[in-house]
């Protein structure tokens, strides 16, 4: 019986390494378990890190729970020897040397990993005009709202939260192989903008503007998933995200400026929304949303 | 024996009648075995109603918006018992505020806590029994909000166990009856950890030096003094939120939002300072679950082990360190939440250091392992397991702490399998084994064996079936009631499904342990003084101990861990044995 249990000890890091390993490299069953294909640059140096991180622990997992397993194998009590246990109480050395070694390891981990963090929160991309630099104008403001997304383009003049900005629900088209920038604001709760194949995650806080910035290399369509609790129609709040051509891009927005109608149409949007869910329940609670701005729905 | 001396002027009614004896004996209990044992059947009790609410949210995550069982047709008969997505989020809010508030840190400090510190440290009593009675007393205030909470139109609070305003500040009542329990579950333990900290260094017994306490009282020690200095802070937020919702003062509220086709706030208000405040309390809190597990574990595992405790003083500084370090990692769990980005610099250093102390006290436990003797019993079994799961959670810990990382994982089902393998597959595992431990001591009867190691392996088992897969749903955002709205996430279905299997057979599981926690407490064989020739102080006294704890006063003469000792002819020396 003793024997059976150091197996099933043994098995905790045999099945969990085995498992981890399927996912990361792809093998079915979890082919498509882990996450998606990265789609720019600095979800590529995450990923590296993902899976580094993840294959230093399977290394720790595995010396660590094997010893368990090997020691319940090999020090169980049978009652065949009157022996008794070794009396160790503890070995300065080995314990140096197992505090030292994770130690270089971590601190080496945490530096590592700055310089990414720092590229996708903290230098803010910059254009040079005239020799005066600063911040990199975002093309799409992002007004987050239960629960739903609003996206305004900066019109003609290049900037956003003007007269002519293009708006869109729930649909967020943008040029693929550009460096984009977004900024994002609350018009009510806490909301957060993620979108798994970007490796972005941003809170959008009611009362703080928050830019995210990134580079798609390819043209694909993907979603964009609300990440942080926000009422009770908090799992339908999706938008598209569709990474085109340039070209594709300025007739597409030819296009919305075009449709452009100051109209309210909240019902109609309301509607498209909760058939979007194909929850007939959820008409229930309709009167929890806003009347909203609703120009074009795709 | 100390100098305090413990005034117990509540005394049991010995010649009243059956009822007034009752009332006497467990409702003005001042005796800290009868608090324990308070402690223990309350939150076994909830540990069933929160283990129901996360079969509930596994139900709707393997099979979406389909008939509920049992309480579908009871509570949504409109349409036809599938549960409504607001319903969907209290499900996993009150199972977490039922788990970690109602269960874990209860039954660790209150139940453990109370039971064990004056046995193992040679003390008649807490240092305050009265104010220990009071702490019982405050968590049924906090059982009648929550209960009261389940009964609010909206079937109870749903902005999540974080509670992050502006959402909580316009939910409905249920949330001031939230935020109400836990400023009452605050109190109570705030009442206890100043006791245990009273107790541990007053009343201990002549000999029991600092360095001579078994891990287990290290463990509540320095648990009282995280939850002594951080509980403040939650209760004033708590009722900073409170005051936010009844008389619109807007700590948390920014300008010009509005929810609900309500007005605009006024505004002048912090949404992230709930936040800080919050993890302020509820970082420490995740130590404050695991400390007093750890000490018990590694009591029993160099009991079993016929083994000192390897690197006892390692182990002591290792504690100390997780609680220090505890207090300066908050920020890890707002990374992505707004807050200052170079911020995120400095609690991702402190966070990768707090692996340290943690990765010291895994190596010391298999160092315990190594050439001992080992008993593969039931308490054993589930402490070998606390060990080897506690090393998957620290091992996501490292991965989490790493910004860059976290952008991708945050919030979603990564971080829900690292805090169930912290929380339940090293916590309540500890506990499990804790109560197979000192089952003998609490009744005076042993549990059954067989059933012990059927109830552990169908645990391990299952408990590795439902949170294992969840790392690899690291694109799945948690909290959501239908993922599969997503196209991206409509794969993972089957994964989700196995899942929600393996949590229905853990949750059957824990019938086997119910059937012989009371079958021993009946029928199981009689216990003597020492069952498992361990060496603390609560082993020398009769099982269970009368009123009073000792016939004599225990006089410690050694360290708790005095296993196989050269010097002597059985493999364990009791702390109070001259040699």
């Amino acid at each position: 019986m003793n024997r059976f249990w150091s197996v099933l000890f043994l098995l905790v890091p045999i099945l969990g390494i085995a498992t981890v390993l399927m996912a990361m490299y792809g093998v079915a069953p979890l082919e498509s378990a882990w996450l998606p294909k990265s789609l720019s640059e600095a979800g590529d140096t995450i990923d590296q890190l993902f899976n580094g991180i993840h294959l230093l622990s399977a290394f720790i997992l595995a010396g660590t729970v094997f010893t368990i397993g090997w020691a319940l194998w090999r020090f169980s009590d049978r009652g065949d020897s009157n022996e008794k246990a070794l009396y160790v109480t503890h070995n300065t050395k080995l314990e140096i040397a197992w505090t030292v070694i994770p130690a270089l390891i971590l601190i080496f981990l945490a530096f590592f990993q700055m310089k990414s963090w720092a590229e996708n929160k903290m230098d803010r991309p910059t254009v040079t005009v005239d020799g005066v630099t600063d911040f990199k104008p975002p093309m799409v403001m992002v007004k987050a709202k239960r629960f739903g997304w609003e996206f305004y383009y900066a019109g003609d003049d290049g900037v956003v939260e003007t007269e002519d900005d293009i708006f869109v629900e729930n649909l967020l088209v943008l040029p693929a192989g550009e460096e984009i920038v977004l900024q994002m604001e609350s018009r009510d709760v806490i909301h957060s903008f993620y979108v798994p194949e970007l490796r972005l995650k941003q809170d959008i806080v009611p009362g703080m503007t928050q830019f995210v910035w990134f580079n798609a290399r390819e043209e694909k369509e993907i979603e964009i998933m609300c990440t942080e609790l926000c009422g009770w129609g908090h799992y339908m709040m999706k938008a598209k995200l569709d990474f085109v051509s340039r070209a594709q891009f300025d007739a597409w927005i030819e296009e919305q400026k075009s449709a452009y109608s100051p109209e309210f149409k909240n019902a109609a949007e309301l509607s498209a929304l909760l058939r979007d869910s194909n929850k007939s329940f959820a008409a229930k609670f309709s009167n929890d949303a806003r009347p909203q701005l609703k120009l074009k729905i795709n | 024996m100390a100098e305090v001396t413990v005034e117990n002027s509540i005394t049991p009614d010995q010649k009243g009648n059956v009822l007034s004896r009752f009332v006497w004996t467990y409702v003005f209990a001042t005796d800290h075995k009868v608090i324990g044992l308070q402690f223990l059947f309350s939150s076994l009790i909830w540990f069933f109603v929160g283990g129901f609410l996360a079969l509930a949210v596994r139900w709707q995550l393997a099979w979406p918006w389909s008939d509920m069982p049992i309480f579908g047709h009871m509570l949504f008969a409109e349409s036809g018992g599938q549960m409504s997505p607001g319903f969907y989020n209290m499900l996993f809010t009150m199972h977490a505020t039922i788990m970690i508030f109602f269960v874990i840190i209860p039954i660790l400090a209150g139940a453990f806590g109370n039971y064990l510190i004056p046995l193992m440290v040679g003390a008649e009593d807490m240092a305050f029994p009265r104010l220990n009675m009071m702490s019982y007393w405050f968590m049924w205030p906090a059982f009648v909000c929550i209960i009261l909470s389940f009964f609010m139109p909206e079937y109870g609070a749903a902005a999540g166990w974080t509670s992050y305003p502006p959402l909580s500040v316009f939910q409905g009542d249920a949330q001031s009856l939230w935020l109400l329990a836990m400023v009452f579950v605050g109190i109570s333990s705030m009442m206890g950890s100043i006791n245990y900290l009273t107790t541990i260094i007053q009343m201990r017994a002549p000999g029991m030096t600092m360095f001579r306490m078994p891990m287990t009282v290290w463990g509540m020690f320095i648990t009282a003094i995280m939850q002594a200095f951080a509980l403040p802070v939650l209760t004033a937020a708590l009722l900073m939120q409170l005051s936010d919702r009844l008389l619109m003062t807007g700590f948390f509220l920014p300008e010009n939002i509005a929810v609900n086709n309500g007005v605009a706030t006024s505004g002048g208000g912090q949404v992230l300072l709930w936040q800080h405040l919050f993890w302020f309390y509820s970082h420490p809190a995740v130590y404050i679950m695991i400390l007093p597990a750890m000490g018990m574990v590694s009591d029993i595992i160099s009991c079993f082990s016929r083994k000192p405790l390897f690197g006892y003083r390692p182990m002591v500084y290792s504690i100390t360190a997780i609680a220090g370090l505890g207090f300066i990692v908050w920020g890890h769990h707002m990374f992505i939440s707004g807050m200052n980005h170079t911020l995120a610099m400095s609690f991702m250093v402190s966070t990768m250091l707090i692996a340290l102390p943690s990765g010291i006290k895994v190596f010391n436990w298999i160092g315990t392992l190594w050439g001992g003797k080992l008993q593969l019993t039931t308490p054993m079994l589930f402490c070998v397991g606390f060990v080897s799961m506690f090393v998957i959670g620290g091992l996501s810990g490292i991965v989490m702490s790493a910004p860059p990382v976290d952008i991708v994982i945050h919030d979603t089902y990564y971080i829900v399998a690292h805090l169930h393998y912290v929380l339940f597959a090293s916590s309540v595992l500890g506990v499990l084994g804790a109560i197979y431990f000192w089952f003998p001591k609490m009744f005076g009867r042993m549990m059954n064996e067989k059933l012990g190691k059927i109830h552990f392996f169908l645990t391990f088992v299952f408990l590795n079936g439902t949170f294992f897969p969840m790392h690899f749903l690291s694109r799945m955002p948690r909290r959501v009631a239908d993922p599969y709205i997503y196209e991206g996430l409509k794969d993972l279905l089957p994964l989700n499904q196995f899942m929600t299997i393996c949590a229905i057979g853990m949750g059957l599981t824990q019938l086997i342990f119910v059937a012989n926690f009371f079958g021993s407490m009946f029928f199981g064989a009689k216990a003597g003084r020492n069952p498992w020739n361990a060496n603390t102080l609560e082993w020398t006294t009769v099982s269970p101990p009368p009123h009073g704890n000792f016939d004599v006063q225990p006089v410690v003469r050694r360290g708790p861990y005095e296993y196989s000792h050269p010097s002597t002819e059985c493999d364990f020396f009791p702390q109070t044995e001259t040699s």
